[in-house]
């Protein structure tokens, strides 16, 4: 038997295991997926906790029920991948053999690399809304919370959804507005880059809405400490922006055993080919979503689309041909901008988000940076979707490569 | 993409001011561009633009986390350096492209 490894059971490992599952051979190929949790959380859905929209238990499902017939699973840590001798060795020492190695272990925010963020205040004064224990916090506090400076600070590139800072400052300040406190509520959005998003159109657009929102901006913004004594994040810079609750999205870093096995870059992402999506030093080792260090968003929609690349050419390769696939960096992001509206973008590696009309040119029924009520109902209907089409791994009705049709240049 | 007469010699920049060719970068080149940013270049200034140059030649990608882990100097050191946008400012004063922030 020859076999397929899977390292990471998220959304992109859980995904690839259904869709291989089928691809390949019952009689021909063993299917082995690695995770050291049993359960699965929908991320999407973090964002909505702490304002109460959704609890834990809208966003926990068990792995266990998204994996197909035929697919053994292992809970366990993993310890390192010997690509050289094509094994990967877990936790208890156990080492798996394999023909072809899939990675998608993600990444995991790590606020200890930030001095002074996992400090007196943290789960106090401090949260983030990237986990579900900072979700679920950070919702108990604000029941109760008085109003202040509320500061919400990316800390470092890259970190996943790219998104989902904007949509919380969006939330806040229709939260605070419905429970009729927002004039105690000061919000402010400090980010590394320039402006609110990197692509100069979503710029404008986003930034506009962060002003008629009465948020305030604090760009280009590269946190060197969190103060707690004196509630201020403080810059490289020297810049100093006081706080009462400061909501943290913290360093993402790959796993840590990526490290250990040399495929790594800087931040522990796996060192990836961005067109073919293979390791760039091993023919037999695949990457998929968050765990890859391809130029493009850390985001549940591009591993989608980027699962259909790495299907047909991890195929290519066990069949010995050509390459056929090429991964456009395709990312698609609904944003809640909170009263029950929404706005969406469509980009890949070369053409950033541009106004028009998803999927269906002309038609919709989405707008293209415009804030609409269907682009909201579509986000709240995604959650279903995910769980019961996406980690299968079965067919959307949505093009992996990014469409020009529908958009305004 | 235009060109530029930088220390003498002219040189292809982009819009921003970027360098387009980093072979035709010289220390005295880095000196005048590092001028229009308000920098006086020193010795700790060239080991950090070796080590950038040396990494874009490799094909790597250029991050404030890796420059600070170099051993070359710290993130603090480096924005000590190059105040106020340090990969910004040290890529130009390098010769290299400015970093994409791909988010």
């Amino acid at each position: 038997m020859k076999k397929l490894l899977i390292l990471g059971a998220g959304t992109a490992g859980t995904m690839m295991a259904n869709k291989m599952r089928k691809a390949l051979s019952r009689s021909e190929w063993d299917i082995t997926i690695v995770d050291q949790f049993k359960t699965h959380y929908y991320q999407p859905g973090f964002l909505f906790i702490p304002f109460g929209i959704y609890n834990k238990n809208d966003v926990i499902k068990p792995k266990n029920d998204f994996f197909p017939v035929g697919v053994n699973v292992i809970y366990s840590e993993i310890s390192k991948i010997d690509p050289d001798h094509n094994k990967v060795i877990l936790n208890d020492g156990v080492a798996l053999k394999y023909d072809y190695l899939l990675i998608a272990t993600g990444t995991r925010t790590a606020p200890e690399e930030t001095d002074g963020l996992t400090g007196k205040l943290w789960y106090k004064e401090i949260f983030d809304f990237y986990t579900i224990e900072g979700a679920v916090a950070l919702a108990d506090y604000f029941k109760t919370w008085k109003g202040g400076k509320l500061v919400v600070n990316i800390t470092e590139l890259p970190y996943k959804c790219p998104v989902a800072p904007l949509e919380f400052v969006f939330f806040a300040d229709a939260f605070f507005t419905e429970r009729g406190m927002r004039d105690k509520v000061d919000i402010t959005y400090v980010t590394p880059l320039p402006g609110a998003f990197t692509k100069p159109r979503a710029t404008k657009m986003l930034g506009e809405l962060l002003e008629q929102k009465n948020i305030n901006i604090v760009p280009d913004f590269n946190i060197m400490e969190v103060d707690n004594d004196n509630k201020k994040i403080i810059d490289y810079g020297g810049t100093e922006v006081p706080f009462d609750c400061l909501v943290s999205v913290p360093t993402n870093l790959g796993a840590d055993f990526i490290e250990a096995s040399g495929l790594g870059d800087d931040m522990n992402f796996v060192k990836t080919d961005k067109f073919t999506l293979r390791q760039v030093d091993f023919e037999n080792i695949f990457v998929i979503g968050d765990a890859a260090n391809i130029p493009t968003s850390k985001a549940g929609s591009v591993a989608h689309f980027a699962a259909d690349i790495v299907e047909e050419n991890l195929m290519c390769a066990i069949e010995g041909r050509e390459f056929t696939g090429k991964f456009d960096g395709h990312a698609n992001c609904y944003i809640e901008t909170g009263y029950g509206k929404g706005t969406l973008i469509d980009f890949n590696y070369d053409t950033e988000p541009l106004p028009g009309s998803f999927p269906f040119p002309g038609l919709g029924p989405f707008g293209l940076l415009k804030v609409t009520r269907t682009n909201h109902y579509g986000k709240l209907l995604f959650r279903w979707i995910y769980w019961h089409i996406l980690l299968k791994g079965k067919e959307m009705p949505i093009e992996s490569e990014m469409q020009m049709a529908g958009k305004k240049l | 993409m235009s060109t530029k007469t930088i220390a003498g010699v002219e040189v292809s920049v982009n819009e921003e001011g970027y360098m387009e060719d980093a072979s035709q970068w010289t220390k005295e080149i880095a000196a005048e561009i590092a001028k229009e940013e308000g920098i006086e270049l020193n010795d700790k200034h060239f080991e950090v633009i070796d080590f950038i140059r040396n990494k874009v030649a490799a094909g790597d990608t250029l991050t404030i986390r890796g420059i600070g882990k170099s051993g070359v100097v710290n993130a603090k050191e480096f924005y000590q350096l190059f105040p106020g946008a340090p990969l910004k400012k040290a890529t130009k004063i390098s010769g290299v492209p400015k970093p994409t922030s791909c988010i």
